[in-house]
């Protein structure tokens, strides 16, 4: 047994959490400012973080991941980061030459309490920064909420770092796709554009972090949302942000700052976020739902209504992010599959609400709960108690599937150990699609190899 | 590899290379980069502050110490105090194997964390740790538990020691010792390493003086099991008849290292990450050490033979001998079969605290040669040889880092060898407390280049266009996407084993398909190949 010291008896935990089912705030900043074309992401603090962050995002994804750190040692651990993060800024246009820097908070120089704002103005006026170019930033404290947050607060720095107030309206929609993959992201664009709607989306990291291999390594790859595009969506008519935690805040700025109304609506996984994400552009554009989407969505029902026998019934554990866990909730229920324990350690009081309320529809009572000590040792005491069929979650799951024998789906942040994720989007209808294969793939896997040989089925 | 006759000379490109940078970083890392004299005794810059802003392989010392020295561990439970991150990212991601058995405890798949939070931060943690220890004694009653300190707690000011103590009192049956390693500690993952290895042997060496069955007892110290390497020298060890006592630290115990001290010779693999704990036992216990070296199958051959001139058993000898002969042939056929296709190749290593170092021996092995090498933690000594101790300024960050004093124990202080027949083997060749360092090796006019940024290894392969390019995850996809293979030499890309001689035919034969493989020949599309062929297709 892999995890062998879990006990199937849940004793409350006040202090130590267990395998945790979030990370911290950084690299969900960095993650996001990797989704503006020629940014480079800098971590302000010591080396460690900067490198782990660099390591889970490449390991993730197998792409180059390239960002910079200020190196504290200990005297700037004491004395404050300025001098590093001074010296860096220059280094970085001298060096990497990007348009822009963005620039995120660690634990330790948010401990000390260096003034990012303070220090990149200090930089522009020692003439650090070039003309035409820029500095963002995000406080990405890791002791107050998780990965998500900080990619929260990276996309809510762009729009205050980037986005320009101005009296002219134009057509343009300005979607925030929330953190979602690089496929997702493509996904998002293709199903707007089949819309025709003019949008800007950011940010953006298809094309940067699912670059493709031309035996040259393109520093900044020709991905990621032009600066530009980013100033002009403070004129865009609306925004719909994707995911209440990842892009609330950074629509609710785009508000107060330039005056650019806007929606959130959940992460377009499965049929019926998908079909309120396409009505909010809908809504938003005056444009109808093309046929040719109205197809896809019908391909899914199809495969659903084909193969519902195989998903009737089945319990589900589930683990990850509250953006996505909603949706895919919602989804899974929606097929007649019965999620039994839902585990995310994102803080936030309106998930546990939201998840019971599409649980309870279904007269669905489960396992739910987030923040502190919601960790993946709990879940699997849960699992233990009540067993599943099938576990969706990242990579650290695959310890649980193996030592319990579940079929296991890899979702969400990281997903060390398989490909595919940075290319096939699990958003909108062909990602849902992709759900549903990967969904009944594990089944009939373990079906396969685990039924009597009397049993055994040539067309399932 | 590139034509060598279009190559510029190596002072040019490194010329070229700092031309890029603002002048006081051009400065700074002009003496970090050798260009190598041989038989000339050359100073690299080593263990001195990355440049801020520069992109870096270097992680912290709490990588150092709580990824390095104590991960590889199975029967410890190492709580990580701090927010969420730190303990999350260091969770399974450096594959050190161990082998429990059915229902040895094994704490490694796990995570621990206080997952501090801002009231910790404001208010203080220590009430948090208490809590976390004791609900982790409650829930697995362990045999230890090590509490790691991450940046923001040094910060505030909690005292994990003794907070430590207070908990080992109080819950009596458990070893329970703090490691101050916060992330801004030194200029590295070696300041870990030397805080890793103070507490370890503060507290942890000579609970325990059973010495292990055996006459050939040993200690192999910086050896970390990644891919199973540990796992092939406790076979090649057990066939020889050595008895191993303890691994810092590869499949290893609590057990084994309360031990340690007990053993007749300390082996030293990777000598940045542990030699101080080699130091300190010599001390305290009068173990000596010598350096060595199981990558590559003619090193492996070689450090057995050292381990045979030092006990001087002609039992032990003859055994250790007939092990090589039956270890041998398959290596040698391997080679045979893969040389004349890696010969003449070049590789570039650019890696952690000793392997790349070691990994030139099998690269020479294969017939290929190391054009450019450096590390990405290492001090001045594991360059230029321990010769250099003396004449190594010890800066701001590294003094605040503690040197433990420690002196020989009164009762258990045992001279393994007199200084006579120390004197007779280092005759024979065997090198007591010493390491030559990696620059001895490196040919003239190749590169040594400390804690390498990007920027310097991107245009290294632009120049050399090495067959071959050793680093890690970080590097892994940059360097791939210019066209060139890397192994990374830290994870193995999830292969392995490389150590001992099994090891060895392993690397063979993953290099051969790294080097000779016509993948990379696909990358261009014909549409894009010269001359025309769009045109071609448009007339037909
Ligand atoms: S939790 Fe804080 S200190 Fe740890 S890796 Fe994340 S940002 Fe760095
Ligand atoms: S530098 Fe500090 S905060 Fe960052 S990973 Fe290391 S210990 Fe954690």
């Amino acid at each position: 047994m892999l995890l062998r010291h879990t006990p199937t008896e849940v004793a409350e935990r006040n202090a130590l959490t267990i395998n945790p089912a979030k990370t911290c705030q950084p690299v969900g900043a960095m993650y996001a400012a990797l989704g503006i074309h020629a940014c480079f992401p800098h971590s302000h603090g010591s080396q460690g973080c900067c490198a782990y962050h660099r390591s889970a995002l490449t390991r993730h994804y197998k792409e180059p991941v390239m960002a910079g750190t200020s190196s504290f040692t200990e005297g700037s651990s004491v004395f404050g980061g300025q001098s590093n993060l001074v010296s860096a800024i220059n280094n970085i246009f001298t060096i990497y030459n990007p348009e822009v820097i963005a620039v995120h908070t660690t634990c330790l120089s948010e401990t000390i309490g260096d003034d990012i704002p303070q220090i990149a103005s200090k930089a522009v006026e020692e003439g650090k920064v070039p003309d035409g170019k820029h500095i963002i930033y995000a406080n990405t404290p890791s002791y107050v909420g998780s990965h998500v947050d900080g990619f929260a607060n990276m996309v809510a720095g762009m729009v205050k770092g980037l986005a320009e107030p101005s009296e002219m309206r134009t057509k343009t929609i300005n979607i925030l796709p929330g953190w979602v993959e690089p496929s997702d992201m493509r996904e998002i664009k293709r199903l707007t554009n089949a819309m025709g709607i003019s949008f800007i989306m950011y940010p953006d990291t298809s094309d940067v972090m699912d670059a493709p291999q031309t035996g040259t390594h393109v520093f900044y790859p020709k991905g990621g949302t032009p600066v530009k595009a980013i100033q002009a969506s403070g004129s865009s008519a609306f925004t719909i942000g994707l995911g209440p935690l990842c892009s609330t805040k950074a629509a609710d700025l785009l508000k107060t700052k330039c005056k650019v109304e806007y929606s959130i609506t959940d992460i377009p996984i499965g049929i019926q976020a998908t079909d309120r994400f396409l009505m909010a552009l809908s809504r938003a554009s005056g444009k109808p739902v093309p046929e040719s989407l109205t197809d896809e969505r019908g391909r899914v029902m199809d495969i659903i209504t084909d193969m519902h026998q195989y998903l009737y019934g089945k319990r589900v554990a589930l683990y990850g992010d509250p953006d996505q866990l909603i949706p895919l909730t919602e989804f899974l229920t929606d097929m007649d599959m019965v999620p039994m324990h839902i585990v995310s350690g994102t803080p936030g009081k309106r998930f546990e609400k939201r998840v019971n309320e599409i649980l309870h529809a279904k007269g669905i009572e489960a396992n739910v709960r987030n923040g502190a000590n919601a960790d993946m040792f709990l879940l699997h005491q849960w699992i233990k108690n009540d067993p599943v069929d099938l576990l969706i979650g990242n990579t650290y799951g695959k310890y649980i599937a193996r030592d319990e024998n579940i079929p296991f789906v890899r979702h969400g942040f990281p997903i060390l150990d398989r490909i595919g994720h940075s290319y096939f989007p699990t958003t909108g209808y062909t990602g849902a699609m992709r759900l549903l294969e990967q969904i009944l793939g594990v089944f009939m896997d373990k079906q396969d190899r685990e039924s009597p040989e009397t049993g055994f089925e040539l067309v399932m | 590899m590139a034509d060598s006759t279009h190559i510029p000379s190596p002072e040019k490109i490194k010329e070229e290379i700092l031309s890029h940078y603002p002048v006081k970083v051009a400065k700074k890392r002009s003496k970090a980069m050798v260009v190598r004299e041989k038989g000339s005794d050359q100073e690299i810059q080593a263990n001195v502050r990355t440049v801020p802003g520069i992109i870096t392989q270097r992680g912290c010392s709490y990588a150092g110490c709580k990824g390095v020295v104590l991960g590889p561990t199975r029967d410890i439970v190492n709580i990580t105090h701090g927010p969420i991150g730190c303990g999350f990212y260091s969770w399974l991601t450096r594959r050190n194997q161990t082998d429990p058995g059915p229902d040895g405890a094994n704490y490694m798949p796990y995570c621990f964390s206080t997952d501090m939070q801002d009231e910790n931060i404001v208010f203080g943690g220590e009430k948090k740790l208490k809590e976390a220890i004791q609900e982790a004694y409650d829930l697995f009653h362990p045999k230890a538990i090590a509490i790691f300190a991450t940046c923001p707690v040094g910060l505030i000011g909690d005292d994990i020691h003794s907070v430590a103590r207070e908990m080992k009192e109080k819950l009596g049956d458990v070893n329970i010792f703090g490691f101050s390693c916060e992330g801004y500690k030194g200029v590295s993952q070696s300041a870990g390493h030397h805080i890793a290895n103070n507490q370890i042997f503060k507290h942890v060496v000579g609970r325990n003086d059973a010495k292990p069955e055996g006459e050939f007892v040993v200690n192999l110290l910086g050896e970390y099991n990644i891919g199973g390497d540990a796992f092939e020298i406790e076979r090649i060890f057990e066939n020889c008849g050595i008895t191993l006592c303890a691994t810092f630290s590869g499949n290893s115990t609590m057990g084994a290292f309360e031990r340690s001290h007990t053993a007749d010779l300390n082996l030293i693999m990777c000598h940045r990450s542990i030699n101080y704990m080699a130091e300190m036992m010599e001390t305290k216990f009068g173990i000596p050490w010598i350096k060595v070296n199981f990558i590559g199958a003619e090193a492996t051959a070689k450090s057995l033979l050292k381990i045979a001139d030092y006990f001087a058993d002609e039992g032990l000898t003859a055994r250790i001998k007939a092990v090589i002969a039956e270890e041998m042939p398959e290596v040698k056929e391997t080679l045979a079969r893969i040389k004349p296709r890696t010969q003449g190749k070049t590789a570039m290593l650019f890696v952690g605290g000793s392997r790349a170092h070691h990994y030139q021996e099998l690269f020479s092995e294969m017939g290929m040669k190391t054009v450019a090498a450096g590390y990405e933690f290492a001090h001045r000594d594991d360059y230029e040889g321990r010769k250099v101790l003396p004449n190594v300024k010890v800066d701001a960050d590294s003094r605040n880092i503690e040197e433990l004093k420690v002196e020989a124990d009164p009762e258990r202080f045992k001279a393994r060898i007199n200084e006579d027949q120390k004197v007779r083997l280092s005759r024979a060749g065997i090198e007591f407390e010493d390491y030559e360092g990696m620059m001895n090796q490196m040919e003239d006019e190749t590169f040594v280049i400390d804690d390498i940024s990007h920027w310097e290894s991107e245009k290294l392969i632009e120049t050399y266009k090495p067959d071959i390019f050793c680093a890690g995850i970080k590097e892994k996809y940059a360097i791939q996407k210019m066209g060139v293979p890397l192994k990374q030499l830290h994870s193995y890309d999830y292969g392995g084993p490389y150590a001992g001689f099994r090891g060895a035919v392993n690397f063979y034969v993953e290099i051969d398909r790294m080097v000779n493989t016509k993948i990379w020949k696909l990358i261009e599309a014909p549409w894009d190949k010269k001359p025309g062929i769009t045109a071609e297709l448009a007339a037909v």
